[in-house]
């Protein structure tokens, strides 16, 4: 099976400065993968590359079959960092959802279009968050919406950055289960930036380590192998302890 | 009220009145949703450099305001996008250049500047054909952007680094809307004025944002506040011998002051 993803020695300079070298992985469909660094360490650049926000220096990065920012339409789903959006926005969560049809704003939305919104929105439990203006949207909700809308076009690969950022334990848990249902009923791909070691522990199929460069990939207990942990962190710590690996 | 409709330069200025607030308020609430309130009257400003500089050399002063403003709104959009600088810092030293450029430039003119104080305060005799022209084109500009531009740029607004992960050029997009801006901006000052220009672009899109829940309905009502506002205040003016600009302006502030009544009541 070809990989979804698939990394070879990518880099990427910001002005005078490396930020991210010598990475090389690749995610298969059906995986899930958490990438895990101290804060700094490259993992949202890493992201921003591989959508095509942020030039590569070096390397040969293929997703979802193509280059990166060459992919088909909708062959990406991307859940951004919810602090990029405007939370003054005058929106209704179902207008986000439906944005993503025509890739601009909606303007009208019309009966076809908010039933495929609300068949979006019911098959990540948020049905009911519909006609609720976006401002009013807890973390958890708008983070819901947002999966809502990047699972809305039957993406082969999906992205997230930090989303458990604004979420309570439970909401953390209904998350990983959409997307461990994501990566087995639809054979996805899902690769997420992530701060929590114990969901990358319980559901990754996959951990990359990193610090500007990888330090380690491979199943949880191998990447987060004690010495991995010291080399990204500088100490073992309290993660280490979390996930016991 | 139908004596003022029989003067040619009312019919002229009223036509202006709904050409410039239906296009400054649709451009507007991009202004005001991204916090660019600020971008009016740089915009303005500098178009009173270009103003200046065209009573300088003896041409219409609009055909050289309208590059100078455009280039000032390129730069500003630049700087914001390519160095660690504030879209309002960037605004606010073109603003400061534009105005010593234009001063300037009327020093060195050796004649009475009387036409330089039309383009500051605005004047609804000072309308002309040319004028109308150039407003109704850039209104017809502005209509040509709603069916693919307006959903764009409204998508970028709410969420810039989603929009570009969808692959739309927003810095390309961005570049479109700041020219479009400095367009309707110098249409504009000749009836309006330079210094009360930046209200057209931010308070009805402000009274809008008050009292709607969805951003294509702020768009609609913008338009139509901006609309509504401009010629009620262009009557009054002609009613009360007022100055067009200031009371079309504080025709809006009416409207502001009512829709915050009504947003406090709602809640919104």
């Amino acid at each position: 099976m070809n990989p979804s993803i698939a990394i070879e020695k990518l880099a990427v300079r910001l002005g005078q400065r490396d930020v991210l070298r010598d990475i090389t992985f690749a995610a298969r469909p059906g995986e899930l993968v958490a990438v895990l660094g101290p804060n700094g360490s490259g993992k949202s650049t890493l992201i921003r590359s591989l959508i095509g926000l942020v030039p590569l220096a070096r390397g040969q990065v293929r997703i979802a079959g193509a280059a990166p920012g060459a992919c088909a339409a909708g062959a990406i789903g991307y859940v951004p960092q919810i602090k990029s959006m405007d939370r003054t926005f005058p929106a209704q969560a179902i207008e986000l959802v439906a944005s993503v049809q025509r890739n601009a704003w909606p303007g009208r939305l019309d009966a076809a279009r908010r039933d495929w919104s609300l068949k979006a929105l019911r098959r990540v439990g948020a049905e009911h968050l519909a006609d609720r203006q976006v401002s009013e949207l807890s973390g958890g909700e708008l983070q819901r919406v947002y999966l809502a809308r990047a699972l809305a076009t039957d993406v082969q690969v999906l992205i997230l950055d930090e989303p458990e950022t604004g979420i309570d334990a439970a909401g953390t848990s209904d998350l990983y289960a959409l997307l461990e249902s994501y990566c087995s009923e639809q054979q996805g791909t899902v690769l997420l930036v992530t701060h929590d070691w114990d969901a990358a522990m319980h559901h990754a199929s996959k951990v990359l380590l990193l610090k500007q460069t990888q330090i380690s990939f491979g199943t949880p207990a191998v990447a987060l192998a004690e010495e991995h942990v010291r080399a990204a962190f500088g100490h073992v710590g309290h993660a280490h302890g979390v996930t016991g690996a | 009220m139908m004596e003022a409709l029989a003067y040619p330069f009312f019919q002229r200025a009223l036509l202006a009145a709904v050409l410039v607030g239906a296009t400054a308020s649709y451009l507007g609430v991009f202004v005001v949703q991204r916090r660019l309130s600020f971008l009016g009257a740089g915009l303005a400003h500098a178009a009173f450099g270009g103003v200046a500089l065209g009573l300088l050399l003896g041409t219409e002063p609009l055909w050289v305001a309208l590059p100078f403003t455009v280039f000032v709104a390129v730069a500003i959009n630049w700087i914001r996008r390519h160095t660690r600088l504030a879209g309002d810092t960037a605004v606010g030293v073109f603003f400061a250049v534009a105005v010593a450029m234009g001063l300037v430039f009327l020093s060195l003119r050796r004649s009475v500047n009387v036409d330089a104080f039309t383009y500051l305060f605005g004047s609804v005799l000072a309308v002309g054909p040319t004028d109308l022209l150039l407003g109704g084109a850039t209104a017809l500009l502005a209509v040509a952007t709603l069916p693919r531009l307006w959903g764009r740029w409204a998508y970028a607004t709410f969420d810039p680094d989603a929009a570009r992960a969808d692959r739309l050029p927003v810095d390309r997009d961005d570049y479109l809307l700041f020219v479009l801006m400095a367009v309707a901006v110098v249409v504009s000052v000749k009836m309006v004025g330079i210094i009360l220009m930046a209200a057209f672009l931010v308070i009805p899109a402000a009274c809008s944002r008050l009292v709607t829940q969805r951003f294509v309905m702020m768009t609609g009502l913008a338009v139509l506040i901006g609309v509504i506002s401009s010629v009620a205040g262009l009557f009054l003016a002609f009613e009360a011998d007022l100055p067009s600009g200031a009371t079309i302006v504080l025709v809006q502030a009416a409207a502001f002051f009512g829709c915050a009544l009504l947003g406090m009541r709602r809640g919104s």
